[in-house]
């Protein structure tokens, strides 16, 4: 099991899901951050306020997943976010001690197994 | 051809029409109410755009209150109300020469100048409703441009043909059509110019690839109600005094938009099972654009059937729009364009030279009186004036292509044009913002427009 923590574009993330949910992976989390990847400031000015925005609206993505689905999440990001720019993101992925879904305590691979969807 | 009284500084000695003071204050409120209707559809706008384009969109109204209001004062107020010519006025009134504080028209018991200011915010508010269509996506002095040379070549000239004496004025026209607060002029004009931008400037580049949802709800239904309050000063402000022609069409401002809303709840209702806000604010507005032709010239009862007809093209309209490549993208043309239109033929089939004895000014009886030769004067203004500023929005596009780019780069619309074009955010926190001292600041890049380009620099 990989934990893979993924920082990518806010622009991006509608990509990013559609090519995740088409390799069927599912179950993930979505946080608004602010991050700073080596690309260039926005300079702003409000009235005689000038400022220099040293972070950026990026968006972070956690998603677990059992060994087979590693590579082929880790791809689908990779594509779908890329535009070539500086500032595109990252994508860690990180070891995973133990998983358990709370509802019924189910652990570790059966737990990053996504359930049948009910539609 | 300069008017032989115009020319004079002084028109004391023709019998000057006298000043009325109720008139004349009801007149400045009007005027107060039709302005805050462009601070009022930028929320509308603004709300139903992403937030990374929330300033973008508000400012394309915003800034039609700054450069339309001078060039209207300057120029486009003598294009439209000066002179008797059939097609455009003169520059008698350039600059606001001779616009005084007398009564004008004899008909009339307000200063000129007034009638100038009040004008001014109908202006306005016309290009700005255009803007709904190419959010998101339109470089802002591209749109800029655009706006001045719109109100020029096409408000201005439909306003002398229906309000100024031109072709297609009632009176001293050859047509007329009656078009009480602009229907054709206003609404028409601008939904068929909105056509025309979207189709030019072309989709969103996520358009029907993802969804493009409104950011702030709250903002739309904000931007509707203070579009209703300033739609009484733009409706019964049209009577140009405060007399009993200004009620009915206050009392129809009021009916219209209700009964559009129930009949759009209902249609909601029908086809998805729910009545959503967002179509609540677009029945208000539907209603609204679809009574102001009418507002003067029918009856209260009148008024709510037109209203609850306003919805029917409209909400359709919507429903296939979205089905299309057409990103007209806050559908400025299914509801003020089939607005608009509606209510020009509807005027036709209501309007009534006297209600309850009291006779209406500008009316005539209409087809449910018997008389369906009004019906084909509405209908040709519409064609005529439907025409006009789909050509002339195309021809205006199509030069302003030539020397500008009509949209944002690729990359100011995927960041979002706040801080593309605008470098501003319309949601900051501030954290992570560095202050900049004065000698660490960047040359703009308009300012210095030989030396390196930093692509973070600001342009718009």
């Amino acid at each position: 099991m990989k934990l893979i923590v993924a920082v990518i574009r806010p622009e991006k993330l509608n990509e990013v899901l559609k090519a995740l949910y088409k390799a069927e992976v599912r179950g993930l989390s979505v946080s608004r951050i602010q991050g700073h990847g080596g690309e260039t400031d926005e300079v702003e000015t409000y009235r005689g306020t000038t400022v220099r925005m040293k972070l950026q609206e990026k968006v972070r993505l956690e998603i677990g997943v059992s060994e087979p689905f590693v590579d082929v999440a880790v791809n689908a990001i990779l594509d779908a976010a890329h535009t070539g720019e500086i500032g595109d993101g990252k994508v860690f992925v990180l070891p995973v001690d133990h998983v358990y879904r709370i509802r019924n305590r189910e652990a570790d691979r059966a737990a990053v197994t996504p359930i049948p969807n009910p539609d | 051809m300069i008017h032989p009284l115009l020319t004079l500084p002084t028109l004391a000695t023709a019998a000057a029409p006298a000043l009325n003071g109720a008139d004349t204050a009801w007149m400045m409120i009007a005027t107060a109410l039709v302005l805050v209707m462009t601070p009022g559809l930028a929320f509308f706008y603004g709300g139903l755009v992403r937030s990374k384009n929330a300033l973008n969109t508000k400012m394309m109204s915003f800034a039609a209150m700054g450069f339309i209001g001078v060039l209207w004062a300057l120029i486009g107020f003598s294009l439209a109300f000066s002179g008797d010519g059939k097609w455009i006025g003169n520059f008698a009134y350039l600059g606001l020469r001779h616009v005084g504080l007398a009564p004008h028209d004899p008909a009339h018991t307000i200063p000129f100048l007034l009638f100038m200011a009040y004008q001014t915010t109908f202006a306005i508010i016309t290009p700005a409703l255009i803007s709904g269509a190419i959010v998101e996506r339109m470089r802002f002095r591209t749109y800029l441009l655009f706006i001045a040379l719109w109100s020029l070549l096409v408000y201005a000239p439909v306003a002398h043909w229906i309000w100024g004496g031109g072709w297609l004025s009632a009176g001293h026209g050859d047509v007329g059509v009656m078009d009480f607060a602009g229907g054709a002029v206003v609404h028409i004009t601008a939904g068929v110019a909105a056509l025309v931008a979207a189709s030019l400037l072309g989709p969103r580049k996520d358009y029907s690839r993802q969804a493009l949802l409104p950011h702030n709800v709250p903002f739309v239904l904000l931007g509707t109600g203070l579009l209703w309050l300033g739609w009484f000063g733009f409706n019964a402000g049209s009577a140009l005094a405060a007399n009993p022609q200004a009620v009915l069409a206050f009392v129809n401002s009021l009916l219209a938009p209700c009964a559009a809303l129930v009949v759009w709840s209902l249609l909601d209702m029908f086809r998805g099972g729910r009545i959503t806000a967002v179509g609540s604010a677009t029945a208000i507005v539907v209603g609204l654009a679809t009574i102001t032709p009418a507002a003067g010239f029918v009856a209260p009862s009148s008024a709510l059937i037109i209203g609850a007809i306003a919805a029917f093209p409209s909400y359709y309209a919507i429903l296939y729009r979205a089905k299309t490549r057409l990103d007209d993208s806050l559908d400025v043309f299914s509801a003020h364009g089939l607005g608009g239109i509606t209510g020009m033929l509807l005027v036709g089939v209501f309007c009534r030279a006297s209600i309850g004895g009291v006779p209406i000014p500008g009316s005539t009886d209409g087809a449910l009186m018997g008389h369906p030769d009004q019906l084909g004067r509405q209908a040709l203004a519409v064609l005529v004036v439907g025409l006009y500023s789909g050509v002339a929005t195309f021809v205006i596009l199509k030069l302003v292509g030539l020397v500008m780019p009509l949209r944002a780069t690729g990359r100011q619309e995927d960041r979002g044009l706040d801080i593309g074009l605008h470098g501003e955010e319309a949601y900051t926190t501030g954290e992570g913002a560095l202050l900049l001292m004065e000698h660490e600041r960047p040359v703009t890049t308009s300012a210095n427009p030989a030396g390196p380009k930093p692509r973070n620099l600001v342009e718009a």
